[in-house]
């Protein structure tokens, strides 16, 4: 086989369904969302052409999507969907759901701004607001990423170290709809990689009887039969399998790179010319990927600059990144998100995970390209030359700076200008 | 193998079936379905003929058997046999006069 | 259509176990109980928040026996449902396990209708048994949209219910699914039977059962056999099925297509604390209601014969 035929050239959506394909999913409910919908749209197709022997619930909303998810996992298959935006704050109470039933389910996010106003176009918003749900989160940059990350994702969550649920983001339209080299693995070296689903939840075993999910006390229940426990015993166990899954993560990428020769970094983050880096950008997705260019039209200015590309969102690794933000000068974080009261939502995360560090950096986080404005190499580095300024001055900025606003555009907001349709 | 943590023992919640769940239910009510055997006639006629008690009972605690019982530990008192009996066989009475 | 049941042919096997948390005098209860004996084992039931939620138990123990339960969101049964019968279809059990989601009004006719009519629309192999008690029971009679006309709950509190009841059944027979059909608690023959006929047809089945509540009606607990009856002899609450397009009324609905053979409306509104309060006008409003719900299904018993 020459180079040309290992290689087809598909939209990352089209990435996230061939690793669907390649795992096996057994059951997957979806509903059609931009950016999202040619995922769904190529796992139909693999269905109904035979490829693929699995259910499709065609279901009417995404609430509905996750929740079949929900319950065909917990009946002891393998489940996935996808979904962006308002589909995903749609399933929002489901995702609380599979992840405290501790559900092994994948899902992708085709990332895509939060309404209003609407938004069809990218940015982090949707992912991040799912933070605390429970799901492990990774980020991808590329399509071939999205296919090497979903493969992962399905041995991850199916851990019996794990059993949480795992959602694997990428930018809408930039990777959803841009078309990119991948390369899809032989379904014998898949099977060998992602072993069969053993559920800990099997409803359809009928010889094993058993109630799902019922009411929970603040207590701890204690009868002759014996003793259950109550809330908090279980979100405890969810945080914890959380925390450890670090490792599994780790070790499913390692695994992963040993037999099919792609590897991510460490498989927590991507880190690009960080070797004698003094001033770092840590970034996610889209915003990390335009970074790259922006580390080396840098550099080439002399100035010693390494990108942090976070690919493991939850659990967050915060160990990890005090490790490498330890010796560094300083850092600008580039958020295409807002927690909105605050600041950019990857900024608080980092900066939390710095606290311990003895000699901290200086750290500035800015927000970029919401709701798919362009986020331009310039744009990035002019954030980054005033970090620097800033840091010499040792100036903290109490106000959230906005990155490529175009409030100058705007004629009534000019000198005399009139507000159209005005109050 | 190394021995599992305390957090991957514990993960969906699940149950298993149990009598008396909620505890001794019949404790909720002082007054009690007592069936005169008199005039059950189940009981009278050693024949399953009737067993309306048994058939309108939400609660599992009434068995159809020659003749019938009430299961007093979990029996909620609520009267319903008393209503259906056809031949008024069944009064509430204090616990006490079981 | 169902066949006929006699007490001797129901299962004798509790399923549902003693000292449960059920209020004393649930129609739920009974409707329950008869259901989970014409079920059988082979059956997985999918249960929302609901009073259902309450019988089944706290974490740890249930009182169910002899049958698995996912419990799932208030609006979400008939998804899950759905996820439940597609997997199982993939392992191969679609044809050998019943698929139940077993909901309240309030799951039913307002949260839960959307996903209950994409699942219908679907043609999922499940039953969707919706035991209407006419309110929100679980969080403190809250007013449904199954609430009839009239009540006073806690929502409603001085003027009682200004709407009729939502007519469920019609809504699920406009989805053209093979087996609808109608009981009451106090026909757990005809609550069995049904069970049993729905167990047997492939697609999606609608069983809406009739629940009285003594807290939530007031009345007191002893009085659940005769009220649902009331409900069903004043022609209130029509016993029916619907099969393959086909409408026959059940026993003893089958004789209420004659007005004078039906009681007196007043006979069943009169015993319930929350009719307590209904003036004269609202008596004739309600008489009107009862009248045009018998004057659709003469029409509809009509259909079957052109």
């Amino acid at each position: 086989m020459n180079a040309s035929e290992e290689y087809e050239i598909m939209i990352g959506n089209h990435a996230a369904a061939y690793a669907c394909k390649g795992a096996k999913v057994q059951v997957v409910a979806a509903y059609p969302i931009t950016p999202q919908s040619p995922v769904v749209e190529k796992i139909s197709y693999f269905i109904e052409s035979g490829e693929l022997n699995a259910r499709m619930v065609r279901v009417e909303s995404e609430q509905s999507a996750l929740v079949a998810c929900v319950a065909a996992s917990a009946t002891g298959v393998r489940t996935y969907t996808a979904t962006s935006s308002h589909g995903l704050m749609l399933m929002y109470e489901i995702l609380c759901w599979a992840a405290g039933n501790r559900l092994p389910i994948v899902m992708n996010i085709a990332t895509r701004a939060v309404g209003a106003p609407w938004s069809v176009w990218t940015d982090h918003q949707d992912a991040f607001t799912v933070r605390d749900t429970g799901w492990l989160q990774m980020f991808c940059e590329d399509n071939q990423e999205i296919y090497d990350t979903n493969l992962q994702a399905f041995r991850i969550a199916e851990d019996p170290c794990v059993y949480v649920p795992t959602l694997v983001s990428y930018d809408g339209y930039i990777l959803s709809h841009t078309f990119m080299p991948v390369r899809l693995e032989p379904q014998s070296r898949i099977d060998d990689f992602i072993p069969p689903l053993k559920h800990h939840l099997n409803l359809g075993d009928m010889n094993v009887v058993k109630g799902v999910c019922p009411v929970t006390t603040p207590h701890v229940v204690k009868r002759e039969e014996g003793t259950a426990p109550g809330y908090y015993e279980f979100r405890y166990s969810l945080q914890r399998a959380m925390e450890h899954s670090i490792e599994k993560v780790v070790e499913v990428h390692d695994l992963f790179a040993e037999k099919f020769g792609r590897s991510y970094g460490n498989g927590i983050y991507k880190a690009y010319k960080m070797e004698d880096a003094d001033i770092v950008i840590f970034a996610v997705g889209s915003v990390a990927s335009e970074s790259r260019l922006v580390i080396d039209k840098l550099r080439a200015k002399g100035i010693k600059i390494g990108l942090i590309s976070l690919k493991l969102f939850r659990p967050f690794p915060a160990k990890h990144l005090r490790e490498v933000f330890k010796d560094i000068k300083t850092v600008v974080v580039f958020d295409r998100d807002v927690g909105y009261g605050y600041e950019g939502i990857l900024f608080t995360e980092l900066k939390s995970a710095l606290y311990q560090l003895k000699n901290r950096p200086f750290i500035k986080g800015y927000i970029v390209g919401l709701g798919g404005r362009d986020v331009k190499a310039d744009d990035l580095i002019n954030g980054v030359l005033r970090t620097i300024e800033l840091e010499k001055k040792n100036e903290y900025v109490e106000q959230t700076e906005f990155i490529g606003l175009k409030l100058d555009e705007l004629d009534f907001l000019k000198k005399g200008g009139k507000v159209e349709n005005g109050r | 193998m190394t021995e599992e943590k305390d957090y991957q023992k514990i993960l969906a919640s699940v149950q298993k079936p149990v009598e008396g769940e909620a505890g001794k239910t019949g404790s909720w009510s002082t007054i009690k379905p007592k069936i005169n055997l008199d005039k059950c006639i189940v009981a009278k006629m050693e024949k399953n003929v009737c067993h309306f008690c048994w058939l309108y009972c939400p609660e599992p605690i009434i068995t159809r058997t020659i003749p019938p019982r009430i299961l007093y530990d979990y029996c909620k008192g609520c009267g319903i046999c008393v209503e259906v009996c056809p031949h008024k066989a069944i009064e509430m009475v204090e616990e006490s006069e079981l | 259509m169902a066949d006929k049941v006699k007490l001797y042919d129901i299962e004798d096997e509790e399923y549902m176990l003693a000292g449960n948390r059920m209020c004393s005098g649930c129609g739920l209860s009974l409707i329950y109980r008869i259901a989970l004996k014409a079920l059988g084992p082979d059956t997985i039931i999918t249960v929302p928040a609901s009073c259902l939620t309450v019988l089944h138990g706290m974490q740890g123990f249930t009182s169910v026996n002899k049958i698995s339960v996912l419990n799932t969101p208030f609006e979400t049964v008939a998804a899950s449902a759905s996820g439940i019968a597609s997997a199982l279809e993939m392992m191969g059990k679609g044809n050998e396990v019943t698929v139940v989601a077993f909901a309240g009004d309030g799951g039913t006719t307002d949260i839960g209708i959307q996903g209950l009519s994409g699942a219908a629309e679907r043609r999922t192999n499940f039953i969707y048994a919706c035991y209407d008690n006419e309110a929100y029971m679980n969080t403190g009679v809250q007013r449904s949209g199954s609430t009839p006309y009239g009540s006073h709950t806690t929502t409603t509190p001085i003027n009682g219910k200004r709407e009729h009841k939502k007519n469920m059944p019609r809504i699920l027979e406009a989805h053209d699914i093979p087996y609808v059909a109608t009981s009451c608690a106090s026909y757990p023959l005809d609550i069995y039977a049904k069970f049993k006929r729905a167990k047997e047809i492939k697609g999606t089945k609608y069983l809406h059962i009739l629940s009285p509540c003594p807290p939530g009606w007031g009345y007191s607990t002893q009085d659940t056999i005769k009220i649902g009856k009331l409900s069903v002899e004043t022609g209130f609450w029509p016993l029916y099925e619907i099969e393959r397009g086909k409408f026959v009324l059940s026993h003893p609905s089958n004789k209420h297509l004659d007005p004078s053979k039906r009681k007196p409306i007043e006979d069943y509104l009169s015993v319930q604390k929350r009719f307590s309060r209904l003036s004269n006008e609202e008596m004739e409003e309600f008489k009107e209601y009862v009248k045009n719900l018998w004057d659709y299904i003469k029409k509809r018993v009509e259909c079957n014969t052109q």
